[in-house]
């Protein structure tokens, strides 16, 4: 029996109408995204991958083609429709965190259950955004505000509210953007972490060693795919971790 | 229901910028809290007015002999000898009254105990206590067998009683007007002053017929006081007496004039229902420069927190979610701007009434009305900004800096 595709994609177009001359920000893109996949999509300013990326996030529909989500054809749906999509379905990682502030990292957490369309209990609300930070390894940090936490660790509030939802698909956008390289590596070994469980995960980058840690790698240019390939070899987050202490105590940036 | 949710995040949005959400409030506040204040002292005053008028006596119907004309002169009401105790028996008969008294008026220099004192002298029948709602302290009324016998009995009132019988019991003792000895035989129980300013316990009651014939030689009375069943029966009374009298008297003209407390009454809610409307107009205007004030500051809020409206709107945030957030936001800053407002008003209304020493009523019905046009002004005034908020792109949102 052939495996469901989480995504797939068939010749999606999206054209932006403004003023008198069109743009063609994705000309017919096909795609099959199968379960625990880890694919990055990559490509310059430009290339149509944040227009891919909000397509595939449900935040807005393709202008052709059509786009099926866990077996729903996403391209037909209404705004509230989507808005249940992108909550049961999706969960998002932002290059700029996007947390809430004043909000403690579990209430951030939390949020995105109190959109989901079946009622959830507060206590099992509770319960499963402790779970989620515990998989990000921040369960002790439930209690602090988003000003209270480094970049890294506000991306891991980020994830875990991502997954709080159960979604059959985390999605990121430059996910590793705001950070330094030996937070970035740590992101990424989460995201590897994830995956290893086997959570289907869409990362859009521009950097290459990002794009390393990944399985899949699509590159897009004038909105088609150019590059659709295995990632080979690939990076894995402890050792790179290794590596870079090593670097980092050669020069005696840290301690020995 | 994600009612609760919303309400929660709405909470923490406000506390979040306390000050901001107090001064928003403000407007609201001192709009309903004066009006409050200002409806809790005049209904204060309305319903003095209102007790005394019914101090008058309940359901009571009171006919006027009319005016008596001489040549060019005009006398004023009471004045023309039209009414007399035969009208009154007749009028007793009536269906629906339950209570007649015709009345004698007069002035008079009494003697007793040592002491003199000028006071009104009114003949009554002894139906007058329960006609005008009257206790008796001490004592009893004198009875029908007095009218029928001339008897000379009175009834005195509270002031009466103090000047002439000080730290006495005048029950038993003997009042002599115009040099005839009354016996009293009750006192009537304080009453105080009437809407004109009158002492009505300066006052002494004796059977009309002994006032018509030995303190006065009158055969008329000045007016007949007549008690319907009820106040709904008043109207349909003051007409079946005006038609006996018409037919009695035997007059193309009307030479009586027949007033019910209802009719003073009226005149007495209508100014406070002016007062009243006068009010609604400021609070209405004070209401709406208060929701102008909420809508500002949620077109404020929305355009501060659109990045927000994004994070929720792509986590799963419908419309309508973001609508109702915004809602309950300035509902509930309204609802608690009338809240402070009205229990400012009371207390306020309440110390001027302590300090001024005047009568306050807190206005129940008042505060219902301000609490939820308070909640609907901000439902108004919060739509406009929420409506913005929820149709956000959520793109565009997120990318808001």
């Amino acid at each position: 029996m052939p495996i469901n595709p989480v995504i797939k994609l068939d010749a999606i177009e999206k054209t932006y109408h403004t003023g008198e001359v069109d743009v063609h920000a994705v000309r017919g893109v096909s795609l099959d995204i199968l379960p625990g996949e880890f694919v990055a999509i990559m490509g310059s300013s430009g290339s149509g991958k944040s227009t891919m990326m909000n397509v595939i996030g449900a935040l807005d529909r393709p202008t052709g083609g059509h786009y099926w989500l866990d077996g729903i054809d996403v391209s037909t749906l209404d705004r509230d429709e989507l808005a249940d999509v992108r909550n049961e379905k999706i969960g998002f990682v932002f290059q700029g965190f996007n947390l809430l502030s004043r909000t403690t990292a579990l209430e951030n957490v939390e949020m995105p259950m109190l959109y989901h369309r079946e009622r959830i209990s507060a206590h099992e609300q509770r319960e499963r955004a402790m779970h989620c930070l515990e998989l990000v390894g921040l369960a002790k940090r439930g209690d602090h505000h988003p000003n209270q936490l480094s970049g890294g660790q506000q991306q891991r509030v980020a994830i875990a509210r991502a997954l709080v939802n159960r979604p059959t698909l985390l999605l990121a956008d430059e996910p590793t953007g705001n950070l330094d390289t030996q937070t970035s590596i740590e992101i990424m070994g989460v995201f590897q972490k994830l995956n290893d469980q086997g959570i289907t995960i869409i990362m859009v980058t521009h950097e290459l060693d990002v794009a390393r840690f990944t399985k899949r790698m699509i590159i897009l240019r004038d909105g088609k795919v150019v590059t659709d390939k295995a990632v080979e070899p690939r990076s894995v987050a402890e050792k790179e971790l290794q590596l870079l202490r090593q670097e980092q105590q050669a020069v005696k940036l840290v301690k020995e | 229901m994600r009612i609760f949710a919303s309400i929660r995040i709405a909470g923490r949005a406000l506390r979040r910028n306390k000050m901001r959400s107090l001064l928003t409030m403000l407007g609201i506040i001192i709009g309903v809290g004066s009006v409050i204040a200002a409806v809790s002292l005049t209904s204060g005053a309305t319903k003095q007015v209102e007790d005394q008028v019914s101090s008058l006596g309940e359901s009571v119907v009171t006919v006027f002999s009319g005016n008596f004309t001489s040549g060019a002169q005009r006398g004023g009401w009471g004045s023309a000898p039209t009414l007399t105790v035969e009208d009154a028996k007749a009028i007793a008969a009536l269906p629906n009254v339950v209570g007649v008294s015709p009345e004698v008026r007069d002035r008079e220099q009494v003697l007793a105990n040592g002491l003199n004192w000028n006071t009104q002298v009114m003949g009554e029948s002894p139906d007058y206590p329960q006609i005008r709602n009257w206790g008796i302290s001490s004592g009893v009324m004198f009875a029908d067998t007095d009218v029928r016998s001339l008897a000379k009995t009175a009834v005195i009132g509270q002031t009466v009683a103090d000047e002439l019988f000080p730290g006495v019991n005048p029950i038993g003792q003997t009042v002599r007007i115009r040099n005839l000895p009354f016996l009293i035989v009750g006192v009537l129980a304080p009453k105080g002053f009437n809407l004109f300013g009158q002492d009505q316990d300066d006052t002494i009651v004796v059977p009309y017929s002994s006032h018509m014939h030995r303190i006065t030689t009158r055969t008329f009375v000045n007016s007949i006081l007549v008690q319907a069943a009820n106040d709904k029966v008043i109207n349909s009374v003051q007409n079946d007496i005006t038609e006996l009298l018409l037919t009695r008297h035997r007059s193309k003209e009307q030479d009586f004039t027949v007033r019910n407390q209802l009719e003073l009454m009226q005149a007495v809610t209508a100014t406070s229902r002016a007062m009243g409307f006068l009010l609604a107009g400021v609070a209405a205007v004070s209401l709406i420069v208060g929701g102008i004030g909420i809508m500002n500051i949620m077109l404020v809020s929305v355009t501060e927190r659109t990045r927000e409206i994004g994070i929720r709107m792509a986590v799963g945030a419908r419309a309508a979610d973001i609508l109702v957030q915004f809602l309950i936001e300035a509902v509930t800053l309204s609802a608690i701007g009338g809240g402070i407002g009205i229990a400012g008003g009371v207390l306020i209304s309440d110390l001027v009434g302590y300090w001024q020493h005047m009568p306050t009523v807190t206005p129940f019905g008042w505060i219902g009305i301000a609490f939820a046009s308070s909640a609907v002004i901000g439902v108004i005034s919060g739509f406009y900004p929420a409506w913005k908020a929820s149709q956000l792109d959520p793109i565009d949102a997120l990318r808001y800096e």
